[in-house]
């Protein structure tokens, strides 16, 4: 069974008194440490279906269940990365920030501050760990929000464009870590994105929206083996087949 | 450090020159506008004598009592406003009357209810300086980054943990500039309290009794006491308070002076 399953989840909200349809009959699954991307343009109900995950909206009608269990508004068994830099708490240096979640959780101040340590370190950020995030740049604001939504240890990681306000190179070695902590971890990613050939460099797994209204157009499998080369051949026909898709 | 002496010596010698230009003009008699060459000694007696210590211990523990509690009943509902549109509404139509009546129009009704005293120029500060902390702290919970609260929902906060680790943090800046208008319309309410309210003691009432015996000298010295004052807690306790907070964490930009 998959970890995550999403079953014919509508979405409808009101804009000028008349209905929009969001989202129609989108059902997938996502299996345990799968890593999926989810590829659309804007207005596709990409990030409306991550708030639905994540349980900051409820869908008009179907559900999603998450380890058998129908998700119902927040919980910890999901971490979220937001696009905006400015997710992370101003007030807290970077550690601080990474122990909020366990904080939450109760869980004692020195295994926090061990945990925090160890997810700061997966990103390599361990040397960062008193800064205050408006200290820190972009990439290393993003590494902390990834540690932060990992250390409280949910099985589930929601990725809205994380990167995708980050200039190129930088946006290529967050890529690269990010499949690394994923590979240590093995947690189960859904990453939104509208960039393809992030989504070939990352994903098992792409699923494409289509808009108006969001709808699943097609499920393409990604089996190049990693370190992915952007330059390869195979890697530049899985592109063109997402992209086939997208038009 | 060496910037801010060399700033507050340069505006302040220009200020002692305006005086000094203005009280020897003939303008008033020199009774009327003293020289700093009276004012000073005026000052230093006071200073030697202890006494001007002693009012400015009573004004100030009617300051620090009545903005203490300002703060403590204006910050929770300034934050309660921000969070919840039923307490905004039935907050915001009282705020709004009672904010613009002067604190200084309710020194008869408070003398009739405290009697002359400390409990009467408390509760004037109090008045005073708990508006502009609740109008303060609403505006900072209605402008803080939603994106925080999200966050910090999605990891399990919520109640009292929402309220303490991210609502009052994330609007500190506001807060911060609340307590800031509130300490100096303190003053205002402190003075004019003293001069109607206290008994022989306080800043206010040494500048009302000077008027009797025509003391302008003390009068004066006693206005640049308030002001240094005011300059002290500027400097020593809320520029400090906000470079080790919201100036620490990039919220804003340090004050220079």
């Amino acid at each position: 069974m998959d970890h995550i399953e999403i079953r014919r989840v509508n979405y409808e909200y009101k804009a000028n008194e008349r209905a929009v349809t969001a989202l129609r009959d989108v059902s997938f699954g996502v299996a345990e440490s799968e890593f999926i991307c989810v590829v659309g343009r804007s207005g596709c109900g990409k990030t409306t279906l991550l708030n639905i995950l994540a349980g900051f909206l409820a869908p008009t009608t179907g559900e999603v269940l998450i380890g058998g269990r129908a998700v119902s508004g927040r919980g910890l068994d999901r971490g979220v990365v937001f696009q905006d830099f400015a997710q992370l708490f101003p007030w807290r240096t970077a550690q601080r920030n990474v122990e909020f979640g366990l904080e939450m959780k109760g869980v004692p101040r020195d295994e926090r501050a061990k945990t925090a340590q160890r997810f700061l370190g997966l990103v390599k950020l361990e040397s960062f760990a008193g800064a205050y995030p408006h200290e820190l740049s972009g990439g290393m604001q993003q590494r902390a929000a990834i540690a932060r939504a990992l250390a409280y240890n949910p099985s589930v990681l929601l990725m809205d464009e994380p990167f995708a306000a980050l200039d190129a190179l930088t946006r290529d070695e967050m890529q690269r870590l990010l499949v690394d902590v994923w590979r240590e971890t093995r947690k189960t990613i859904v990453y939104v994105t509208h960039n393809v050939a992030e989504a070939v460099y990352l994903a098992d797994r792409i699923v494409v929206l289509t808009p108006h209204p969001g709808t699943v157009k097609a499920e393409v499998k990604v089996t190049l083996s990693r370190p992915r080369d952007p330059l390869s051949m195979s890697f530049v026909e899985c592109q063109k087949d997402v992209v086939g898709h997208l038009r | 450090m060496k910037r801010f002496v060399f700033g507050t010596v340069a505006s302040f010698g220009f200020a002692a020159v305006i005086w000094e230009a203005f009280a020897r003009s003939g303008f008033f008699s020199s009774a009327l506008s003293p020289s700093l060459v009276v004012i000073v000694p005026a000052l230093v007696q006071m200073v030697v004598s202890g006494t001007i210590f002693v009012h400015i211990a009573y004004t100030l523990y009617r300051i620090l009592w009545g903005l203490g509690l300002a703060a403590l009943a204006g910050v929770p509902v300034g934050i309660l406003m921000g969070r919840f549109k039923a307490v905004e509404r039935f907050v915001l139509p009282l705020v709004s009357v009672l904010s613009p009546i002067p604190s200084l129009a309710w020194v008869p009704v408070f003398i009739l209810w405290f009697g002359l005293g400390n409990a009467a120029s408390v509760a004037l500060v109090f008045y005073a300086a708990t508006f502009p902390i609740i109008l303060n702290t609403w505006t900072g919970v209605r402008s803080i980054n939603r994106i925080w609260i999200r966050a910090a929902e999605t990891m399990g906060a919520g109640g009292g943990e929402l309220f303490w680790k991210v609502v009052l943090p994330g609007s500190l800046p506001f807060v911060i500039a609340g307590l800031r208008q509130a300490f100096a319309r303190s003053w205002i309410a402190v003075v004019g309290g003293e001069m109607i309210a206290a008994t022989s003691w306080g800043l206010g009432w040494v500048i009302f009794d000077s008027k009797e015996f025509l003391r302008t000298d003390v009068m004066l010295g006693t206005l640049v006491v308030i002001g240094i004052l005011g300059l002290g807690f500027e400097r020593l306790v809320f520029q400090v308070v906000e470079r080790r907070t919201v100036g620490r964490w990039g919220m804003v930009r340090t004050a220079g002076a």
